[in-house]
């Protein structure tokens, strides 16, 4: 049966998030023939629509519901109802996102063995590894163009970049590049090449960047097979007395509430809101929560170490010119724990507008030596650290006594560093300020973690049931027709930006449901 | 606003500052705040207009840019001006002059030296109206358009075809 399908319809796939998880996961099932219900909490907007304007896009896009913070964090001071930026539209954070698309290093599928038992983190090897996920990441860097792979040209260099790289070589860095972006540098079938506006964090309005807003979902309901409903929050996963998901309770754009039946349910509503649903969809079935019997569920928060550094100049940079993160120092990316942590980060190039500038350089400083600082901004120069931070236990989503306006308990997410991720840091920060240090900066400013980004790791895959969410396939222990399909499947973080492998994963579940279904396993 | 913005030429702090025009210089008749050479005036609706005039003070304290006229930093602080608002800023200004008297025998918006100044904001930072008035700005002042090209920054640039002709590239100083 072709698209619209009715909500009676319990053949379909529900997908819940339309994200880079979500949204590839729908194409994919879709050109396999598979018919496919795609619920979106936001509305669509597409190039046309997308503003060249921080505060006014962040409006337009980004997921403002409620939610609340806990733990050490200075996000939680600074920003406490707004622990990270996520988009809330269809196409989910893609469209935000700056398209740095890296694949992980052998290493990190294994941060357990390899870095060993940390104090006080929940190390865990991923049930996958590097061997197995190669032909997956080919498929997920030729659907997103990726830049210098698959014979693809590089980005050329924008001022930002040049500081950073020149300052990087004066280190004796090698791996220094416009990096693997999601971001056409020459024109393909259906994307043009980078127009250096600027505002690849507020939507491409050229299209040049990657997002499944106007790339896999268009392309999955050309196929008659993938219906998008926008506007329509989901609530609660149902069960039968079986332990099987049997639909979805949702609210639709005029607020009421509806009930779509599935034969499957794939759940991709970012690393925040996944594990938000799966605690609220609890049953006297499943008391803690749907998948939820080894207690991780919303454990093991992950965000990237992050920070920022800015050098400020006797002359003019301009980095708010051009492509928002095309540069990337890769050498201290490898595991070598005698810098005095384990694991590693990367340094990317990294702008801010003037209206972010001033409310993430310090949130919260006042006075001339905050305002000195903005005062140079045309002469400043940003780079941003994504490092591998630890995954611990009392990292953890978990419901909020705050409701949202439909009634729905929200998520805090409580974070605190682990001291790897604070010696990381702190050592991250100092390669970087010498960067800049030895092409003249007149100051240099370490900036702490803006909102979370890169949120990751509270569904986690797991070979074995007692010690994550889900398995080598995305599709939960406890539940046979139930799957995660975005970025909190994360076992560990690794030190890449985690899109690609997002991206790579969603492709791979595809091809495993598709086939599962056929063989009448599911 | 946009007219009032246009009007609002001159500089609150300037008379403030000078000993000789004390705060009462600007107020013409009941309601208005005025440059004392009447080159720019904003109507009160809901504050007491030396209280205005101390905010905008307050506000050019707590970011202090010297290339930005008053004007912005009017703007910026115009929404207390507002009946809902105007009971908790009259109270927050009003405990900003007691502790500026406290401190150095002046009301707030007379001590002449910033960093006098920017100490009885320092002893009331974690209070909640310094707070309400600093996150304020941060997009009150900020996210102006009109005080972007002074920082730089050139805003949207999609209508202009991006920046890949207009210079993303030409940094001049690195080899
Ligand atoms: C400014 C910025 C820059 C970034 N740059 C990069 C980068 O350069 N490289 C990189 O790899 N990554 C980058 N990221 C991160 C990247 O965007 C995310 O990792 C990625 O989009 C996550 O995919 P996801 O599928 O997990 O979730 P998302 O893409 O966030 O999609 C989740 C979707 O689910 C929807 N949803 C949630 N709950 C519900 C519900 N109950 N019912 C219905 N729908 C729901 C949301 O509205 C959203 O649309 C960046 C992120 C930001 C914010
Ligand atoms: S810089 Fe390039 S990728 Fe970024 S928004 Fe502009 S055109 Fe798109």
């Amino acid at each position: 049966m072709a698209a619209p399908f009715e909500h009676s319809d319990d053949s379909v796939v529900v997908i819940i998030g339309t994200g880079a998880g979500g949204g590839v996961l729908a194409n994919e099932l879709a050109q396999k023939g598979v018919s496919v219900v795609a619920l979106e909490a936001g509305g669509r907007y597409l190039p046309e629509d997308y503003v060249n304007d921080e505060w006014e896009s962040f409006g337009q896009l980004a997921w403002t519901d409620p939610r609340t913070t806990s733990g050490d964090w200075r996000v939680a001071h600074d920003f406490s109802g707004l622990p990270a930026w996520i988009v809330k539209a269809v196409g989910g954070t893609s469209t935000h996102w700056a398209g740095a698309s890296l694949r992980f290093q052998p290493h990190e599928w294994k941060a357990r063995t390899t870095y060993g038992a940390l104090d006080g983190a929940n190390l865990l090897d991923w049930p996958i590894d590097e061997a197995e996920m190669a032909p997956w990441y080919d498929k997920a860097e030729e659907k997103l163009r990726v830049t210098r792979t698959g014979g693809r040209a590089g980005l050329p260099g924008s001022n930002n970049y040049k500081v950073f790289e020149a300052g990087a070589r004066n280190l004796g860095y090698k791996e220094v590049h416009t990096g693997r972006m999601a971001i056409n540098s020459e024109w393909t079938d259906d994307r043009m090449p980078c127009q250096q506006t600027g505002f690849c964090f507020q939507g491409c309005k050229w299209g040049a960047k990657w997002s499944s807003a106007y790339t896999d979902i268009p392309r999955g309901e050309a196929t008659g097979n993938l219906e998008v409903r926008a506007n329509a929050h989901v609530a609660r996963i149902l069960h039968d007395d079986a332990g099987k998901v049997t639909g979805v309770e949702y609210f639709d754009q005029n607020g009421d509430m509806q009930m779509q039946k599935a034969r499957i349910v794939a759940v991709a509503g970012n690393s925040i809101e996944s594990p938000r649903l799966l605690l609220n969809s609890a049953s006297s079935m499943f008391p803690d929560g749907l998948a939820n019997s080894s207690g991780q569920v919303g454990r093991n928060y992950l965000r990237h170490l992050t920070g920022s550094v800015y050098g400020i100049f006797d002359k003019p940079v301009h980095m708010y010119r051009g492509t928002t993160m095309a540069g990337i120092m890769q050498d201290e990316a490898r595991h070598d724990p005698s810098r005095g942590f384990v694991g590693g980060f990367e340094l990317e190039t990294l702008s801010l507008g003037l209206p972010f500038m001033a409310a993430f350089l310090d949130p919260g400083a006042w006075g001339r030596e905050f305002t000195s600082a903005l005062d140079s901004y045309e002469n400043m120069a940003g780079m941003w650290i994504v490092g591998e931070d630890m995954p611990q236990e009392r990292n953890r989503v978990t419901l909020s006594d705050t409701e949202d306006g439909f009634g729905l308990k929200v998520a805090d997410v409580a974070y605190t560093d682990h001291a790897n991720d604070a010696a990381m840091r702190d050592y991250a920060y100092d390669v970087g300020a010498r960067m800049y240090d030895s092409l003249g900066a007149t100051r240099t400013l370490p900036t702490p973690p803006y909102p979370s980004t890169h949120n990751l790791g509270t569904n986690r895959m797991s070979e074995r049931p007692e010690d994550g969410v889900v398995d080598r396939n995305g599709r939960a222990h406890d539940v046979p027709n139930l799957f995660v399909s975005d970025g909190s499947q994360f076992t560990t973080g690794a030190a890449e930006n985690p899109t690609l492998t997002i991206v790579a994963l969603a492709i791979r579940q595809a091809d495993h449901i598709a086939r599962e279904m056929s063989a009448g396993s599911l | 606003m946009a007219k009032e913005r246009g009007a609002l030429r001159g500089l609150t702090r300037r008379q403030l500052l000078s000993g000789a025009s004390a705060m009462g210089a600007f107020v013409v008749g009941s309601g208005y705040v005025t440059g004392a050479r009447a080159d720019w005036a904003t109507e009160m609706r809901a504050l007491k207009p030396e209280s205005f005039a101390t905010l905008v003070q307050m506000a050019r304290d707590i970011y202090p840019h010297d290339r930005i006229p008053d004007e912005n930093y009017v703007v910026a602080v115009k929404d207390y001006d507002t009946q809902d608002k105007a009971e908790m800023a009259e109270a927050g200004i009003e405990a900003l002059n007691t502790r500026a008297r406290e401190q150095t025998g002046d009301d707030y918006a007379r001590i002449g030296w910033e960093s006098d100044r920017v100490a009885v904001l320092r002893s009331m930072e974690d209070e909640a109206f310094f707070q309400t008035v600093r996150g304020g700005l941060v997009t009150g002042l900020y996210n102006q358009k009109e005080v972007w090209p002074i920082f730089g920054y050139e805003g949207e640039s999609y209508s202009k075809g991006g920046y890949i002709d207009r210079g993303f590239d030409d940094i001049a100083w690195i080899g």
